[in-house]
């Protein structure tokens, strides 16, 4: 556990605590875009060791819960219908579509399968030659990089019977959506770690520069998330707006850029549409024309109904950083993780998720 | 593997099919030849060589009765099969009600076409985990599905025991002061099982912990009786799934120390490459119990003197606050309520 345990020790922790008690005069609300940050905030129990005055916001950083519903409709209807092997991460499967999710369909008798890698997807496809294997590629930047690797893989191995069912979302032009909301009230960002190992962190500087807002690239341990939140509260007391790497350990200016690479080799970006919060101009991945035929959305010709999103759910406005998770009316009621009406109540990096599991004692839903 | 002495005093006998057919759930010819020269043959004992329809037997004094089926993917792990387990699993459920093994029924689902020398290969490991366990196999059943029906092969135990003279456990008696104890290392079963799954190979070798704990069992209860309050096997949903039960059933609270919970490096690596939280992993070969707080200290000597305790540690406590839930204190001095499991855990995307 040699580079984790040091980000967990205890006395570090509370020096950082007792560090940023010190340093914070007013108040200050920042937001953690990553799901992965908010997940280890609550379940490390730092929220109620911070400073009153400084408040969290949780940001749109979960790819399960932006995933359109639409095409959640649309894997459903390849396992179903089509009756491909719709491969899949693990947590994309208990999130409701319009009628089912994947696990139910997976109970009917579709074959869906959990999968930790596309690759493996690309094997599949190799062994089942007279089946279509569809690979549902959701995630940010993190996970584009090993999706592009697969379809290059499918490519040289001159497989037809391969494709990727792509929801790809990019962070920064998602932090803009959010300083631009009008109910936004961000003052600091700690941007996601894991996006950052990937394309560095050069994106983020003209972020800064237009909006006047810190922004620090922060890891996942108690003891990054600590140091990035106070970087960023440092920055703001002193008035002044850097784009800062608390995360150096893994994160370079320029990224990865063997994964830059294989991502500008297979993809370009487009507008796509975010759960709960609309289409964001610029801000996803597709397949480049040449590469058409690894697209599940073009070879298939599936036409399905826009189904409605519930109405009493409003993830958009939790993943905007609007409204906490426990301000829900139905937060803990009609919608738990074993029922959820939206997906940041499934996703282990879902905001509402990780407020039902990890919530603090008092605020725990008898 | 079982073990290689046994397998090769006990070679695989010639029957007619090197594949499980139809016909060997038939009850006719093939099912004969199966069991006379396989099941009888390997697990042989003075009530099943009766070749009864089933059990004739005196049992004096308070007696446990449990049953568990055992439909685990793959049926071959690490240093140990779905056989092993399927008496180590009904073995334990009868040690945490404080009885003693005694006798055990098995009954087969096997899949057409599962291939002889697997069957032969859990047959075995049921006998030497039999043998381990001191337990009898003495009736039991072997049907065929068609293929596609199941998964090469299920099985169920049943177990009747002997419940220990002192034992007076039960979840009426938890409460609050109770000091909790794990008597090993946690999650380390689930996380060899997945290892095998489809996909995960990790360098490090993993093995499933199955084990009888009711040697361990009989010991502590010799020497503590009623100050033991409960004893639980926390298979399913992990260490979470079997506390939310007792704080639910009991209206406690239970406080858990994150610091002390005993977890194999290689385990708590690979839970957070698949970002898997170890509380919810399934154990095999590991027992709660809930002790009274004036014999903890005795308790913690005497368990980790047992060859099965070696790593066990007191993990928490019963309180009076936040009555029905589990709350961890984590590592760093935060605070969190451990919730009851929502179906499997499933791998997080980054």
């Amino acid at each position: 556990m040699k580079y984790l345990s040091e980000y967990r020790d205890p006395e570090v922790v509370a020096q950082y605590i007792q560090e940023i008690h010190k340093i914070t005069t007013r108040p200050w609300k920042i937001m953690e875009v990553c799901g992965g940050q908010t997940h280890s905030l609550v379940k490390n129990g730092l929220l109620n060791l911070l400073p009153e005055a400084i408040q969290m916001i949780h940001g749109p950083g979960c790819p399960v819960c932006v995933t359109p519903l639409h095409l959640i409709d649309k894997a459903v209807h390849l396992a179903i219908e089509r009756q491909v092997i719709l491969c899949s991460f693990g947590d994309m499967l208990r999130v409701p579509g319009s009628q089912k999710s994947l696990l139910e369909a997976k109970a009917l008798g579709a074959d869906v399968r959990i999968l930790y890698s596309p690759l493996e997807a690309v094997k599949l496809a190799q062994e089942n030659p007279d089946k279509e294997v569809v690979f549902f590629a959701v995630g940010f930047e993190t996970t584009a990089p090993a999706n592009a690797l697969s379809v290059l893989h499918a490519q040289r191995a001159g497989l037809r019977n391969y494709s990727i069912l792509t929801s790809h979302v990019l962070v920064p032009p998602a932090m803009e959506a959010v300083i631009q909301d009008e109910t936004s009230t961000i003052q600091g960002f700690l941007a996601a770690g894991h996006v950052c190992t990937i394309m560095g962190t050069f994106e983020y500087a003209p972020l800064v520069e237009k909006y006047n807002i810190p922004v620090v690239v922060t890891g996942f341990e108690p003891v990054d998330l600590l140091q990035g939140i106070y970087m960023v509260i440092k920055q703001l007391e002193s008035g002044v707006n850097l784009l800062e790497n608390q995360y150096s350990r893994y994160v370079k200016p320029e990224g990865n850029l063997q994964a830059r690479q294989v991502i500008e080799e297979v993809f370009e970006v487009c507008d796509r549409e975010w759960r709960g919060i609309g289409t964001i101009p610029q801000s996803g991945y597709v397949l480049k024309p040449a590469l058409a035929t690894y697209d599940a959305n073009l070879k298939f010709d599936i036409q399905l109904e826009h189904a409605a999103e519930s109405q009493e759910c409003i993830a958009g406005l939790v993943l905007k950083g609007v409204k906490k998770p426990h301000q829900c009316s139905q937060f803990g009621k009609k919608c738990t993780p074993l029922t959820p009406l939206g997906a940041p109540m499934v996703s282990s990096e879902g905001a509402c998720a990780a407020y039902y599991h990890f919530s603090q004692i008092s605020e725990v839903v008898a | 593997m079982t073990n290689l002495a046994i397998q090769l005093q006990c070679p695989l006998p010639q029957l007619d099919f090197d594949i499980i057919t139809l016909g060997h759930g038939s009850g006719g010819l093939l099912t004969n030849q199966l069991l006379e020269k396989g099941v009888f043959k390997i697990l042989s004992n003075d009530l099943l060589d009766q070749h009864h329809d089933g059990a004739i037997f005196e049992l004096n004094g308070k007696t446990a009765f449990t049953t568990d089926s055992f439909v685990i993917s793959p049926i071959f792990f690490p240093h140990s099969n779905i056989g092993e387990l399927a008496v180590n699993g009904t073995v334990n459920d009868l040690a945490m009600c404080g009885a003693m093994p005694k006798y055990l029924s098995l009954s087969f689902i096997l899949e057409e076409g599962l291939r002889m020398e697997e069957f032969w290969e859990v047959l075995l490991a049921i006998r030497v985990a039999c043998q381990k366990a001191g337990v009898q196999v003495v009736t039991g059943d072997t049907k065929v599905v068609e293929k596609g029906k199941g998964d090469k092969i299920f099985i169920n135990t049943t177990g009747i025991g002997l419940v220990h003279p002192q034992a007076q456990t039960g979840l009426q008696r938890v409460q609050a002061g109770d000091v909790v104890f794990v008597s090993g290392l946690v999650a380390s079963h689930g996380i060899a099982i997945m290892s095998m799954r489809e996909g995960l190979q990790f360098e490090t070798d993993l093995q499933s912990d199955t084990q009888p704990l009711h040697l361990a069992v009989k010991a502590l209860l010799d020497q503590f009786g009623s100050a033991i309050h409960l004893l639980k096997d926390p298979t399913r949903g992990g260490l979470a799934a079997v506390l939310n039960e007792i704080a639910r059933d009991t209206g406690l609270g239970i406080e858990l120390w994150q610091k002390n919970i005993p977890i194999a490096e290689q385990v708590e690596s690979a839970c957070e490459i698949l970002g898997l939280d170890p509380l919810y992993v399934a154990n095999e070969g590991i027992f709660l119990c809930m002790v009274a707080a004036d014999v903890a200290d005795a308790f913690e000597q005497a368990l980790r003197a047992l060859p099965e305790g070696r790593q066990a540690r007191r993990i928490g406590q019963v309180v009076q606050a936040h009555p029905k839930q589990v709350v961890l204190q984590s590592a760093i001095g935060g605070k969190r309520v451990v919730n009851m499991p929502i179906g499997e855990q499933l791998p997080r995307i980054c």
